[in-house]
């Protein structure tokens, strides 16, 4: 599908030809960024949900095709009812800005992760903003709610079950392609990132994408998330760009691969 | 008369050396030990090529410095010790070298099984973990004769993934437990034949649902607990489709070293950062 929208032109260092088609974010260390400042949590998570909206903002200006943010993950159950409850209100008000104010910018929103545990009025809120945005062209913003990396392999697993019980499927055809088309992020044209971000110097992957993550170059950034910057995206990228990506092979059959 | 003195002023330093490092392992375990330590040996080739010497000889250079690796994790007392040998993506590579690695392996696992190797001396039990059924018949034998033959060890443990990749793993545990899901619906569906339609449709129903522990069951690294701590050597910061599915809460630690050139300094700073993080990964995980 051609893109629409006119990108602009790249900061100095950066090559449009080695940009990453799909960037991922782990959004971590607003809790971390509040208590610096003898904030409350609510007051890191706000000024965290800030730095999201740039982020998808410049991705959209500088061409990325998808851009995934790992919002709320499927152990974060487990944080007090008064921080799970106000995350989920947060959820409302930013799928709601970004219904509102991306339409404009040719970005399109879906969600992923298990919507069917999320308080209704903010499943109505999702189903709203992926609907309206349906027919969007440009960045695809993949927004992980209730979200984990074994989730998703479980729901797939799952899934395929169901269509080996149904007859669609034979148990001899299950391979990796068959396995992949059935994680979430089957929505996206490119479901893998080349690129993932992690904030506030935190050195694992703490169960976002798994099987997506496979050959993905990662950045750990040291900053927490409210305090993370234009110029510290760009020096994820320019790290991005430097990297020589093999896939197993060498020199002699990086253009021979296809991941 | 002088080789006599330098072959002891020899063996007295390398007896200074392994005490100070034993001392410096006691200091270490006053905090946690990670159980379960992977690596990802990347930067053979390269180191090969930064020393002037032959491809193969980087391999071989690869193999000492995880002989010696192996020694201080086991020293330390870290129980199980995984590394990613060879990718199934590794084949893609040119065939000399295919064959090279292949050779190589075949000679060193040989190796393995005589009485003075590290896995007699350390009482290690050796699992080879991947699609062993991609490998030639001489490796695949030979490696199913060092699980054999080490069975009954039970100090430490050896994965070596062998024509692995992470979703090769997964689709390969998706598809076992859903065929061992099907076997048994199938068999409940001749048993129920002649009952209520109804009652069968819900024991189906039950049955149908593959749980996590189905998956884990059948993946190649079920043998093990997930690692505490994953290396990987050369700088690069990436998985490349190793241990997906375990390192999901895990330590991701990327020294710049190229594998032949990794040692003790790297393992003391791995640990030393697992050491910061584990209380609280040990926290939430009393928490689920």
């Amino acid at each position: 599908m051609a893109q629409v929208q006119i990108r602009e032109e790249l900061p100095e260092g950066l090559k449009q030809e080695l940009m990453p088609k799909h960037i991922a974010v782990i959004l971590d260390g607003n809790r971390r960024w509040a208590k610096e400042r003898g904030l409350s949590v609510q007051s890191g998570h706000r000024a965290g949900s800030r730095v999201m909206k740039a982020l998808a903002c410049l991705s959209s200006r500088w061409g990325i095709e998808v851009l995934s943010l790992f919002a709320f993950s499927t152990e974060n159950w487990r944080r007090s009812k008064e921080e799970v409850d106000f995350l989920m209100s947060l959820f409302e008000e930013v799928i709601q800005t970004y219904e509102d104010e991306f339409t404009g910018s040719n970005i399109r929103i879906s969600v992923i992760g298990d919507k069917s545990k999320l308080p209704e009025s903010l499943q109505k809120m999702i189903a709203s903003a992926e609907e309206s945005t349906r027919g969007n062209t440009g960045l695809h913003l993949l927004i992980a709610i209730n979200y984990s990396g074994r989730y998703d392999i479980m729901q797939a697993s799952t899934s395929i079950a169901r269509k080996v019980k149904d007859g669609v499927v034979k148990v001899e055809d299950i391979n990796e392609t068959l396995f992949e088309k059935e994680l979430e992020t089957n929505c996206v044209e490119f479901p893998n990132p080349d690129l993932l971000i992690r904030t506030s110097g935190e050195q694992r992957i703490s169960n976002f994408y798994l099987w997506q993550l496979a050959y993905t170059e990662v950045f750990f950034a040291k900053k927490n998330l409210p305090d993370l910057e234009e110029e510290d995206f760009i020096e994820a990228l320019t790290s991005f760009q430097k990297r020589e990506r093999r896939f197993g092979g060498n020199k002699y059959t990086i253009n021979q691969s296809i991941i | 008369m002088e080789n006599k003195i330098d072959s002891y002023a020899g063996s007295l330093v390398a007896s200074l050396v392994s005490h100070m490092r034993r001392l410096l392992f006691r200091v270490l375990s006053t905090g946690a030990i990670p159980n379960h330590m992977a690596f990802i040996l990347d930067g053979n080739r390269r180191y090969a090529k930064k020393r002037n010497l032959g491809e193969g000889m980087g391999h071989r250079a690869g193999f000492l410095a995880l002989m010696s690796l192996m020694k201080y994790c086991y020293e330390l007392g870290v129980k199980y010790v995984t590394i990613y040998a060879f990718s199934i993506d590794n084949f893609k590579r040119r065939p000399e070298e295919v064959q090279y690695i292949m050779d190589l392996m075949l000679e060193k696992i040989e190796g393995l099984l005589k009485e003075e190797s590290i896995v007699n001396q350390y009482g290690v039990r050796v699992y080879f973990v991947g699609n062993l059924n991609l490998l030639n018949t001489p490796v695949r034998e030979a490696a199913e004769k060092a699980m054999k033959a080490t069975e009954n060890n039970n100090k430490s443990i050896l994965l070596i993934c062998v024509a692995y990749t992470s979703t090769d793993e997964i689709a390969h545990a998706a598809k076992e437990a859903i065929e061992e899901k099907w076997g048994q619906i199938q068999e409940s569906s001749k048993a129920n034949g002649a009952q209520n339609g109804e009652i069968s449709q819900e024991k189906h129903e039950g049955h149908q649902t593959i749980k996590l522990a189905d998956i884990e069951r059948h993946l190649y690294m079920g043998v093990a607990p997930d690692p505490d701590i994953l290396v990987r050597t050369s700088g690069e910061t990436r998985l490349s489709n190793f241990l997906l599915w375990q390192t999901s809460t895990c330590l991701l630690y990327s020294p710049k070293a190229l594998w032949p050139e990794i040692g003790l300094r790297h393992l003391v700073w791995a640990v030393l950062n697992f050491q910061r993080i584990h209380p609280y990964l040990e926290k939430r995980r009393k928490q689920v």
